[in-house]
């Protein structure tokens, strides 16, 4: 296997920062509370508004920063597959299309494979790249996720999906469709293999995306607010002609339903992958006395404490997240987030008043 | 309602031979003349129109609702059908139904979607479109297949899962994953037949199969041809477009490897020859059968998983 791996320290490439020469463009509203962000602030945020917590959508080469330990991760190529297989044409070409959105995003299709390590613990993740016609799944997709579980059993690694998709692409018809059983065959050997398969949903993860491996995770992770279901909203609306209940499809919504196991705010991310991962690959570790009151102390306090060498870059990790943490204050749980949210709509009423 | 535009003709036809057979009470020769030179026109024309038939007119044929359902393969080729009911936590889901029963001699485990025929039954069925239930109680029906080490037929005939409020509540997503995921990893033979719609992830839930067959005016595809012309036409009025770029017909889905054969409908279509149709389906599965079978466990695991790997693969 010749697989083109290069070392690279990404640089962060939000759509703030691309447009920072426009001084207008130096603020923005948050889309949830309409609150003003200002653009190295909600940079610094992780995109994370922060006044009310709502978290908007990231970069995929900012998502692995945020999640690889000191953000560091190697990139591998996806395998190539065959361009457009049906010739499709709509009121444009699927060629052309496929052509233009290369051109623009400077990559081949909607997956991105990265393998490095999260609280010391070895991980490969697939992560789906929205940009690139909304994340949808077709065989370029399907056949990264292959790739990149062949690579987590081959190299004894987690393998951690982050969908971030609208489901299957239309533009490849019902190829796209069996990219749902590939895909739950891939997860499925990761698992046969006793390794742990984790999923971290996305805003948004729907249709043929969520009904296959990204709903088959030993453990499912959400973003806050994010959306998560199989049929869209308006389809449903069409067809129920009744208005939808009160956060329908959100990540807490699915949390209540018992679909998804935790819903973690981006800051945590790195820490809470870190302390599962170092439960499931480090079995047996050195307890000295009084580290269960240190536990106890602190309700937030995610420490990873690991016998082996990597633990101590857990450890590190588990500092800057921290530092982070303390920083975004406001984003950091959800009840600030509702408190925040209360307040800053009532000073917003009085002040309409 | 059940009328197809493009048979007019045929249908206009078939009601003047009805009508001469009526009248004629002494069968004089010269109408039974008459009848057979029309009966032969009718068969000229049912094998001009249905020889080329367009991909949105097999989206037509495909969802006519005299085609042949679920409950008449099962009550024509299963002996001692015993439906078996619910997924043991929450309901019973009419729109996918299921059971034990005989195959030509072999006990074996059926399930299938079933659209219904009059309207009071398509309600109860929901129009074939199966909410997580239905998904999880096939999971359970392939679990116990495998534990009686007897093979399944599955019978693709849905227009989707359904998109509802409490189908989302109850995990509609997770129920088709777990359905393709049961329907790989089980260790007896499966068969499947795309039958009429095989709409999209609704479908493919059962539809993961060692050996999978399209009836010849049947579809199969990623979204309904409405859906994707609203999507990427916006408008729901290219359908007959979307129909043709989705390449969903059974001809398309064999040509493009997503499918392992074809079955030959009965001139003029499924809903002409209901039983002579189940029939040509029952050969079909009867042969996919005698190929499987017996099985070593370790190869039919892998073949069927070595199949769907292929598809969309570099060659
Ligand atoms: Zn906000």
């Amino acid at each position: 296997m010749n697989w083109l791996t290069n070392f690279i320290r990404p640089k962060i490439r939000s759509i703030v920062e691309q447009q920072k020469d426009v001084p207008e463009n130096l603020w923005q509203k948050c889309p949830s509370c309409e609150g003003m962000l200002f653009h190295r602030d909600i940079k610094e945020s992780l995109n994370v508004c922060y006044h009310c917590g709502h978290h908007m959508r990231i970069s995929v080469e900012e998502r692995l920063e945020v999640m690889f330990d000191d953000g560091k991760y190697t990139k591998v190529a996806a395998p190539k597959v065959p361009h457009d297989p049906l010739k499709f044409k709509d009121r444009k070409k699927y060629s052309d299309r496929l052509r233009d959105t290369r051109a623009k995003t400077g990559q081949e299709d909607a997956i991105r494979i990265a393998k490095g390590t999260i609280g010391g613990c070895p991980v490969v993740i697939a992560a789906f790249d929205f940009a690139f016609m909304g994340g949808s799944m077709g065989a370029a997709v399907g056949e990264g996720i292959v790739k990149a579980a062949e690579i987590a059993v081959k190299e004894k690694a987690a393998f951690i999906t982050v969908p971030c998709s609208g489901g299957a692409r239309m533009q490849e018809g019902a190829i796209s469709l069996m990219q749902m059983p590939r895909t739950t065959i891939a997860v499925n050997r990761v698992q046969n293999a006793g390794l742990p398969y984790i999923v971290l949903l996305t805003d948004p993860t729907t249709g043929g995306v969520s009904a296959s491996f990204a709903m088959l995770g030993d453990i499912h992770i959400a973003e806050p607010g994010c959306m998560i279901g199989f049929a869209g909203k308006r389809v449903i609306q069409e067809t129920i002609r009744e208005e939808l209940p009160e956060g329908f499809q959100t990540a807490e919504y699915c949390l209540e339903h018992g679909m998804i196991d935790m819903v973690v705010p981006r800051d945590e991310l790195n820490a809470t992958l870190s302390r599962i991962l170092n439960i499931i690959f480090n079995k047996k570790i050195k307890v000295k006395k009084g580290d269960n009151n240190s536990k106890k102390s602190g309700g937030n306090d995610k420490k990873v404490v690991s016998g082996k060498p990597s633990g101590v870059k857990a450890e590190l990790t588990q500092k800057t997240t921290a530092d982070k943490a303390v920083k975004n204050a406001p984003a950091n749980t959800n009840a600030d987030a509702r408190q925040k949210t209360a307040t800053k709509t009532a000073a917003r009423t009085s002040a309409k008043k | 309602m059940s009328k197809l535009d493009f048979e007019k003709p045929i249908l206009e036809l078939e009601a003047k031979i009805n009508e001469l057979h009526n009248v004629s009470s002494d069968d004089s020769l010269n109408i039974t003349e008459e009848i057979d030179r029309m009966t032969a026109k009718v068969d000229r024309l049912l094998k001009q129109t249905y020889n080329k038939l367009t991909a949105q007119q097999k989206v037509l044929v495909a969802r006519h609702e005299d085609r042949p359902h679920f409950k008449d393969y099962a009550s024509q080729i299963i002996t001692d059908f015993t439906p078996l009911a619910g997924e043991r936590c929450f309901g019973e889901d009419q729109a996918l139904l299921g059971g034990l029963g005989r195959f030509r001699g072999q006990s074996c485990v059926i399930m299938g979607h079933e659209k219904g025929q009059t309207t009071e039954e398509r309600i109860k069925h929901n129009f074939g479109m199966a909410r997580p239930e239905g998904y999880r109680k096939a999971q359970r029906l392939l679990k116990m297949a495998e534990q009686y080490q007897i093979p399944v037929i599955t019978l693709v005939d849905t227009a989707g899962a359904y998109p509802g409020v409490g189908a989302e509540e109850r995990g509609q997503a997770e129920a088709i994953a777990k359905s393709i995921e049961t329907c790989l990893n089980v260790k007896v033979p499966i068969v499947s037949v795309i039958i009429g719609e095989g709409g999209s992830g609704g479908a493919i839930a059962i539809a993961t199969a060692d050996k999978v067959f399209m009836l010849e005016h049947s579809i199969y595809s990623v979204i309904s041809p409405e859906g994707c012309a609203s999507i990427l036409w916006r408008s729901a009025s290219h359908a007959g477009d979307a129909a043709e770029a989705l390449r969903l017909t059974a001809q398309d889905m064999k040509e493009l490897k997503l499918i392992d054969g074809i079955i030959s409908e009965p001139l003029g279509g499924a809903h002409r020859k209901r039983e002579e149709t189940i029939d040509l389906v029952a050969d079909t599965i009867e042969n996919a059968f005698a190929k499987l079978m017996p099985w070593n466990t370790d190869k039919i695991l892998k073949d069927r998983q070595e199949k769907y790997l292929a598809m969309g693969r570099a060659a």
